[in-house]
């Protein structure tokens, strides 16, 4: 068997196994939206561990952070810095929102905007923006996967084939076991990609200078201003460092798909644990950093940093690994896919469509037009990644800039009483407004800080001085009815 | 159950909770520019990369005690919430 072959086999081998996990995790289950979105909220923290922790690390984690690490040096740090803050933040609020979302039966972010400022049309403005965000990050997955299972077949497959192929896979299994897919995969995926980071992050530098140790001092020699702030950039520096940590990790968990993962956990302490115990999934990073620094050394001047984990696993280790890590990547793209497409559809039916078009729209109505909007979601991410729109860019360098710009609206709602809608809906559409005028016209750090984090400020303020000058209103969560009589939850359906 | 519920939504960090967490902010964020450097070189690797690998078990010990903190000053009753084997 060829080199190529052998890599194809390994890696249809374990992307079918995963695959088969996932429609597996829906099978005799009664899919309604309320299993298909948040699982009947009976997961126990490990399931919940791998959704939150390891649903951010996609594959923008794994070549975007070598990638960052070979051709711009320390500003890749930033990532661990704002992983691990982004959980101690959690801590704060996510399992309040838990509480709030299990009396309330919220499945969604736009379902806590929507029912916290008694506005239907804030929370379709919430799903509109989250979806605008959320289609370029799985166009990104779908990218990143074409390129994995390109490098890993040694050409055999083409960008175009793997991606179609995955995406279809992707938009199956999201139909037929929604949420429970993609936590049941990642048990494998995790699994996989931590044993694989470990070996590429560790074994790269063994082979190639005798320990990590020799490595950087090789690097230091050659490349002394790589590995100091601002590394080899003009304009990433201490100031922008700070801006970007603190930002990213007040608005990681903004993302819709993370948001509304919480609400799977059995008891809001499941959430609260997990915060403590999410910053320890951090330790695969700086692993993935060694290899990205690795390959400046040995193969410098790639035309894409994204490539230099990829790059370097082929010219170092066997056929059949660069199967596993094909397999392990490619499941690395599918698996936050899937949760990202789940998230864009539940969204854009229930929280968009219905109240805007069609109020009266039933339940079981909203879960089929959620299921269809799966096809739907997947069908624009490929159709953007196969035609490489340059546009799509933009969006995604928005992305967590804009994003985070739901912060204000969610604290403010959680811990101020006298936070108004009229205030949320001017500051996030001044903090959107300032990220996509500053961002697009490529002023992006402003002054040395992060463009989504001066736009955050501005948020901030307007919220809160709109706030005052608007006349005090009730909080929706205390005046809706369905307060009165929170639903018990059915434990029994936990997954055990 | 009404009310605990009501009280239990309303549940607010404490002083003590909030100086804990800000900890790994100041060590992870804030303190950048102290130790943006490769000298002193620790275990092989450069000063930064390794204090913020030591700051990922920090960071959960912090939280950790904050955890241990909320948890002893909730009543008995919630400490023993059904079903949480993992």
């Amino acid at each position: 068997m060829s080199a190529s072959a052998i890599a194809l086999a390994v890696m249809i081998g374990v992307v079918g196994v995963g695959v088969a996990m996932g429609f597996y995790a829906g099978l005799r289950r009664k899919m309604d939206l309320e299993q298909w979105t948040v699982a009947g909220r009976g997961f126990g923290t490990l399931l919940v561990w791998l959704l939150m922790a390891g649903e951010g690390y996609t594959t923008f984690t794994l070549l975007g952070a070598s990638g960052w690490a070979y051709s711009r040096g320390a500003p890749a740090f930033y990532i661990m810095g704002y992983m691990s803050l982004g959980y101690v933040a959690s801590y704060f609020f996510l399992p309040q929102l838990w509480e709030l979302g299990r009396a309330h039966k919220l499945q969604t972010e736009s379902d806590f905007f929507e029912k916290r400022y008694a506005s239907k049309r804030l929370g379709a403005f919430v799903a509109l923006v989250g979806v605008v965000f959320l289609v370029p990050y799985v166009d990104l997955q779908l990218t990143g996967l074409g390129d994995i299972v390109r490098v890993a077949s040694f050409g055999g497959v083409g960008k175009t084939w793997a991606m179609l192929l995955a995406a279809a896979a992707v938009a199956a299994f999201v139909y037929t076991s929604g949420i429970r897919a993609v936590a049941w995969m990642s048990i494998l995926k995790d699994a996989l990609l931590l044993g694989v980071v470990a070996v590429i992050g560790i074994g790269v530098p063994y082979v190639y200078f005798h320990g990590i140790g020799p490595m950087f001092a090789a690097l230091a020699k050659a490349h002394p201003k790589q590995l100091v702030l601002p590394g080899n950039t003009a304009n990433l520096g201490r100031s922008w460092f700070v801006s970007t940590v603190f930002l990213n990790a007040l608005g990681a968990f903004m993302w819709p798909h993370l948001f509304a993962a919480s609400f799977t956990a059995k008891t809001s302490d499941v959430v609260r644990r997990n915060a403590v115990f999410m910053p320890l999934y951090t330790i695969t990073y700086p692993l993935v950093l060694f290899a990205g620094f690795a390959a400046l050394l040995i193969v410098p001047g790639l035309h894409d940093g994204d490539l230099s984990l990829l790059t370097m696993t082929r010219r170092t280790f066997p056929a059949w690994f660069l199967g596993v890590v094909g397999g392990a990547g490619a499941l690395t793209a599918m698996v936050p896919a899937a949760m990202l497409i789940l998230a864009a559809a539940t969204l854009f039916a229930k929280n968009f469509f219905r109240p805007i078009f069609t109020p009266a729209m039933s339940e079981p109505s909203v879960a089929r037009m959620a299921k269809l909007m799966v096809g739907v979601m997947t069908g624009v991410a490929v159709l953007f990644a196969i035609l490489g729109a340059k546009s799509i860019v933009g969006l995604l360098l928005l992305g967590y800039d804009g994003i985070t710009q739901f912060f204000p609206g969610v604290i403010l709602g959680l811990y101020w009483k006298r936070v108004t809608r009229a205030a949320v809906w001017s500051g996030m559409i001044a903090g959107v407004g300032a990220v996509t005028l500053l961002v697009l016209s490529g002023r992006d750090p402003i002054a040395g800080l992060n463009a989504g984090f001066v736009a955050l400020c501005l948020n901030f303020a307007v919220v809160i001085a709109v706030s005052l000058l608007t006349r005090a209103e009730r909080n929706g969560f205390e005046s809706s009815p369905d307060f009165e009589a929170p639903p018990e939850t059915p434990d029994k359906m936990g997954v055990s | 159950m009404n009310n605990a519920r009501k009280s239990e939504l309303l549940r607010r960090p404490t002083l003590g909770a909030l100086l804990l967490a800000v900890v790994p902010f100041l060590a992870l964020c804030f303190t950048v520019p102290l130790w943006n450097r490769i000298h002193p070189v620790v275990l092989g690797i450069p000063f930064n990369l390794f204090w913020l690998i030591l700051w990922i078990p920090l960071t959960t010990l912090c939280m950790w005690l904050v955890y241990t903190r909320d948890r002893k000053a909730e009543p008995a009753e919630a400490n023993t919430t059904k079903g949480d084997s993992r």
